[in-house]
């Protein structure tokens, strides 16, 4: 990094050498970088959740009125037809040029994986157990909440896991409105044929999805820990 | 809305849908395409998966591949191809430019799919099925094409159908690096605040999509070989799709 020795070699994100990997584009550009982390996380977080509490809702009225759960699997899956691409654009017009145009459409895609899920896991509660837990005398709220959902939680989970590694990978598809977190790296690398750009920024998208999978796995790990012994 | 208006003037407008880049060639060029990769995936993948099923071996790789083709952006593979000095944005034939970047992304984007659905297509052969075939002396690959491929076919057929429509949605995303297909319209109208094109685009998009996904629910229909036995004259009720289209488990998309 030594004056003389920049003057001797370009840098290798130079222009005339355009490598691939390199280090020092990652140490001259480290506060973009991490802008674009922070959004590319931000983004992605905010979309499941919504997506989570929009799923929570729907997941119940399906179990409660079976006429309504196809109607609502149906329609959950109808969306999942809809490229981001063509999804993005259709938002526009009303929420503009936005981060909440992406976080929109990533949390309607994450809505059926979940919704799906919760159906899953909720319809895998023994009913022995939850004739169990009504003579103890549980109401409709605490049978949900303190025994349903809990032994609910694995199935969920992994419902969670799939929802949050695909929208990892579909929130740099955002970069059409501007807001794809670390995808607007990756446009600009092709835009200005910026290799390392580019390589950095798609090698972060991997491994941030696959950190985001294994704190959900570790989660899991805390909120059940009577599976663990069945897991091992 | 006057967004919806606009969407409107531009899908009646039959100007828009013919010439070199109207709806109608570029929605033939998105079919090419999928169509072509989708083949490529089927190709690779498909041998390989049924093998594997077959001798039961390789199950850890079959289920890890999705998990991995998950986690890697469509977007991004698609890029670092279009940047690399091979395949790059040359132009193929009908594919147009950045025709190869784009084909070979989408194959590798159909392969976790296919390869799982047909891998535990054929490990979900029920054993006494399976031991009953080798106790009438049936040699591995009379086992494997006349009892396993033949129950297993469901299965795969719903991979393919999942990986068929995944592909025609996610080839939009080649617009994103100036390549080929559908997606043009959508990025053209956006870019240039032309929301009604931009929407139009999409629409045509979705439509398409869900006329696949419809009639990949029909061929999965029709070869699977414990419906056809069980219902006589059934034929009416085969076709409604329903059923099927609503209880395929979402992978991922483009």
């Amino acid at each position: 990094m030594t004056l003389l020795g920049a003057a001797e070699e370009p840098s290798c994100y130079s222009r005339l050498v355009n490598d691939w990997v390199c280090a020092d584009y990652v140490s001259d550009r480290q506060q973009e970088i991490v802008d674009a982390t922070l959004q590319h996380i931000g983004i992605t977080v905010v979309s499941v959740l919504l997506g989570l509490v929009i799923a929570f809702p729907l997941a119940l009225l399906a179990r409660r009125l079976p006429r309504l759960e196809s109607a609502i699997l149906a329609i959950t899956t109808g969306i999942y037809t809809v490229p981001s691409l063509a999804l993005f654009p259709l938002l526009v017009p009303f929420t503009g040029l936005s981060a909440t145009t992406v976080v929109i459409g990533l949390a309607l895609y994450a809505l059926t994986i979940l919704v799906r899920s919760l159906l899953e896991g909720l319809r895998a509660v023994p009913d022995d157990v939850r004739e169990s837990a009504t003579g103890l005398g549980y109401g409709p709220g605490g049978l949900l909440m303190r025994i349903e959902l809990p032994l609910a939680l694995p199935v969920l989970v992994a419902g969670l896991r799939v929802a949050t590694v695909s929208t990892v990978a579909l929130t740099t598809v955002g970069s059409l409105v501007a807001y794809g977190g670390l995808g607007n790296l990756i446009k600009d690398g092709v835009l200005t044929n910026f290799r390392a750009e580019l390589f950095t920024a798609s090698v972060l998208c991997v491994v941030l999805a696959v950190l985001l999978d294994l704190l959900l796995v570790l989660l899991q790990r805390v909120l059940t820990p009577w599976t663990k012994g069945a897991a091992a | 809305m006057t967004v919806f208006n606009d969407m409107w003037a531009y899908l009646t407008n039959g100007a828009n849908w013919t010439g070199g880049d109207g709806i109608a060639a570029l929605l033939a060029q998105q079919l090419l395409l999928t169509v072509t990769a989708l083949l490529m995936a089927m190709v690779v993948g498909l041998p390989i998966a049924l093998w594997l099923g077959h001798l039961g071996r390789g199950g850890f790789l079959a289920i890890n591949i999705s998990n991995v083709g998950r986690a890697i952006p469509t977007f991004a593979l698609l890029a670092l191809l279009v940047v690399a000095p091979w395949p790059g944005t040359g132009e193929l034939g009908p594919y147009g430019r950045a025709g190869l970047a784009t084909l070979i992304a989408l194959t590798l984007f159909a392969l976790p799919p296919i390869i799982t659905n047909s891998y535990v297509a054929m490990r979900e052969v029920p054993s006494d099925v399976r031991e009953a075939a080798r106790g009438m002396g049936m040699t591995g690959a009379q086992r494997f094409w006349r009892v396993e491929l033949p129950l297993g076919m469901p299965l795969v057929m719903s991979g393919l159908r999942l990986a068929l429509v995944q592909v025609w949605a996610t080839a939009t995303i080649a617009a994103l690096v100036a390549g080929p297909g559908l997606g043009q319209v959508i990025t053209d109208g956006f870019f240039r605040s032309n929301y009604g094109k931009g929407i139009a685009g999409a629409l045509v998009v979705a439509a398409v999509a869900l006329v696949l996904e419809l009639l990949a629910a029909l061929a999965q229909r029709s070869v699977d070989p414990t419906r056809r036995g069980a219902r006589v004259g059934g034929r009416a009720d085969a076709l409604s799709v329903q059923p099927a289209t609503v209880d395929q488990p979402a992978e991922s998309v483009g």
